[in-house]
């Protein structure tokens, strides 16, 4: 009996689970669209290079092989060898990462998460407001606190670049915005260029095949329309004598 | 098929190759009574075009699906791995996938269009009762292969989607608990689950459905199809036994199915190629997020061609009896030649009631399908309850429009549709829903009376005389 109404609490549990994480979502962290194009090139290569430089360290792209991405970002391959390739690695293998889950839980108390697919999971906007709604937070074990995910235990890695800000409150103590506190080396606008170039980067990682698919679905339409004409036209031929 | 058959005696046996394998293998006069001898109505519309594109999308999700079996792993640690493997290193993977995930979707717009088409048509009327049981069988084994399709990414949706599904099972009286273990082979859904649903997924339920679809096509060309006028063309043929009103199958319909199998591709590849996650719908973000046993999804709503079901399923609180009405949703339509048992079998020319019964049949199922998909809200489980209700009444309804009623049987059948209803909503009234029950059931006994009522005083379900013969 006792097994058969935790069942049932599970059932309900599952059957009736509201969105109640989506309804709490701050209205704050909802401002910050991602610009992303995965057709400009020039952004996915500086996407990669951010990537490689200030997330690689602690996040994988298990599933994003790195002849692929040479190949799909115009990078040559000695280019790329020289100034993406880190721990000696080979070029034929995925971007996973030297550090261990162990290590990873001692650090950060967390396991930094695989971003392959993040932006298909969670969408582009997620990740692009993650990274500019950090903010200054003494309660926070790392000095920072998060609005687009509320106590990351993410670092702000990228502190030094955008600059310090604290959280701007209306009077019923709910987040509206940022004062800027103090000067990183970018600016507003290059911040967000970068962060949106880091995007960007993410969103074709999560499907290198969308460079792919929009080009060829084109012409597989062409053929399509003009077979179906040529249908259309044989079929009225044929129906000539149906009355 | 006897008319038919005895025509062939007319054709010499071709010489050559041909020649050689008919003396062995019947296939001249298989073209002949399938295709060439095959006499079909003339008159068919754009809804006789579902057909042969489910035909076409069975089979294109049978090759898609071995080119898919050659690269996946049916292994709770590899799965999704697999998958992304497929999705970026295989060699247009990619594509095989989305036309694969396109295509489960695709299947079921067409089977249900071309369920709606025999329900405005009557095609389910005597004598082709056998086409549609064996319809719906095909449409069950179909759904049956979708839900252990979708566990296969082994995403969370699939997870916790799977987790629902089986749940239902639990719910059982008695044997429900074993049901689920058996079902699963473990006490969560584990490793063994996806094995055993991969199996089932890529080898028996397509063998049931190509056996079933066989069978429907063989009850389909041994009665002949029916068609929007919904009149028979055996009963006028010529001289030589052809019926006035058909034509044959082949060249006619085989050149006018490929303008809609142009039509379909184009649709279809329109979706492949620029928007396979179909917002979240075909394909569904979270299922971006290897499956997790420890951590429940914010919100799981089953893929969009289960959710009328489901949203019956919610409709009702106690989950065994959610589990028996959404049970019962789809047993009903094993019964629908015989419940509804009107003659006149084409819409064109039944009673204005029977079109708006049809009507809001067709928008309340849409509407559960949405609701389906939404975090239910007071105001949505309400709507949901009314909508499930409205579903079960469209077939008593279509009951009573099978044959002209009386006032005192309208008057009874009123009240007991309006009192069954009543006793469920006085078992749950209390001070604090009382607004929407009452709304609720209004609406619908409004309704009900409407439909029922009417006819004592207007003509709203008055009917046309069917023409003898095919008009357009």
């Amino acid at each position: 009996m006792i097994k058969k109404n935790i069942f049932i609490l599970l059932f309900l549990v599952i059957v009736n689970s509201v969105s109640y994480a989506a309804s709490q979502k701050s209205e704050l962290a909802e401002k910050y669209k991602a610009m992303n194009s995965i057709n400009n090139k020039a952004s996915l290569q500086r996407g990669a290079k951010y990537f490689v430089n200030y997330c690689s360290g602690c996040h994988s792209l298990k599933y994003m092989r790195m002849s692929t991405l040479a190949e799909d970002l115009n990078i040559e391959e000695v280019v790329f060898s020289q100034n993406l390739l880190f721990s000696n690695k080979k070029i034929g293998e995925t971007m996973t990462i030297p550090m261990s889950e162990s290590d990873a839980i001692l650090w950060f108390n967390a396991i930094p998460p695989d971003l392959s697919l993040t932006a298909r999971s969670k969408g582009p906007d997620y990740i692009y407001s993650k990274l500019n709604t950090y903010y200054e937070d003494d309660s926070s074990p790392t000095g920072f606190n998060n609005i687009a995910l509320p106590n990351t235990s993410m670092p702000n890695i990228l502190a030094g670049l955008q600059g310090g800000q604290k959280l701007e409150l209306d009077d019923k103590n709910n987040p509206v915005g940022f004062i800027k506190i103090s000067k990183g080396t970018h600016n507003d606008l290059e911040y967000k260029q970068l962060t949106n170039d880091i995007t960007n980067f993410l969103v074709y990682v999560s499907e290198p095949a969308k460079l792919r698919r929009y080009s060829m679905g084109f012409w597989v339409l062409m053929f399509i329309f003009i077979f179906t004409i040529i249908a259309y036209y044989t079929k009225k031929e044929f129906w000539k004598d149906v009355h | 098929m006897s008319e038919i058959s005895g025509k062939i005696d007319d054709k010499s046996s071709p010489s050559g190759v041909i020649g050689w394998v008919d003396e062995r293998l019947p296939i001249l006069s298989f073209v002949r009574n399938h295709l060439t001898h095959y006499y079909t109505p003339k008159n068919f519309n754009f809804w006789y075009f579902f057909g042969s594109l489910a035909f076409l999308i069975l089979f294109l999700q049978i090759f898609t699906g071995i080119f898919l079996a050659m690269h996946y792993k049916p292994d709770a640690k590899l799965a999704f791995d697999s998958v992304e493997f497929i999705m970026r290193d295989v060699n247009l993977g990619w594509l095989i996938r989305y036309m694969h995930s396109t295509g489960a979707s695709a299947f079921f717009v067409v089977v249900y269009l071309h369920m709606f088409r025999a329900l405005m048509y009557g095609s389910f009327k005597k004598p082709r009762e056998l086409i549609w049981l064996f319809g719906v069988f095909i449409y069950l084994a179909l759904m049956a292969e979708a839900f252990m399709g979708y566990l296969l990414p082994w995403g969370q949706t699939s997870y916790w989607g799977a987790q629902v599904i089986i749940n239902l099972f639990t719910t059982i009286p008695f044997i429900g608990q074993e049901l689920g273990i058996w079902i699963r082979g473990d006490f969560a859904i584990s490793d063994p689950t996806l094995t055993r649903f991969f199996a089932l997924h890529i080898v028996a339920v397509p063998m049931v459905i190509l056996l079933l679809v066989i069978l429907h096509l063989a009850a389909l060309h041994t009665v002949g199809s029916n068609n929007p006028d919904g009149v028979e063309i055996k009963k006028h043929k010529d001289e030589n036994g052809v019926p006035l009103d058909g034509i044959p199958f082949h060249p006619y319909y085989t050149v006018k199915d490929f303008v809609g199998i142009g039509v379909f591709l184009f649709l279809f590849a329109l979706t492949v190629f620029f928007i396979p996650e179909m917002g979240g719908y075909f394909l569904e973000h979270a299922n971006f997020i290897p499956a997790n046993p420890l951590v429940t999804p914010d919100h799981i709503a089953p893929v969009w061609y289960f959710t009328p079901f489901y949203s019956i399923l919610r409709a009702i609180p106690d989950p065994a009896y959610g589990a028996l009405a959404m049970a019962m949703s789809i047993v009903v339509l094993f019964f629908m030649p015989w419940i509804d048992s009107n003659p006149i079998k084409s819409i064109r020319y039944r009673s204005m009631l029977f079109r708006i019964n049809l009507f809001v049949f067709v928008i309340g199922f849409l509407i559960l399908g949405y609701l389906g998909v939404k975090a239910p809200t007071p105001l949505y489980s309400a709507l949901a309850l009314r909508f499930s209700e409205m579903y079960f009444i469209f077939f008593a309804l279509l009951y009573f429009y099978s044959s002209a009623r009386g006032n005192l049987y309208s008057y009874i059948f009123t009240g007991a549709i309006v009192f069954l209803i009543a006793i469920y909503d006085v078992a749950r009234i209390t001070s604090d829903n009382y607004i929407s029950v009452l709304i609720g059931l209004a609406s619908v006994c409004i309704f009900i009376m409407f439909m029922t009522l009417t006819p004592l005083f207007s003509n709203l379900n008055k009917e046309k005389q069917v023409p003898d013969r095919i008009t357009g």
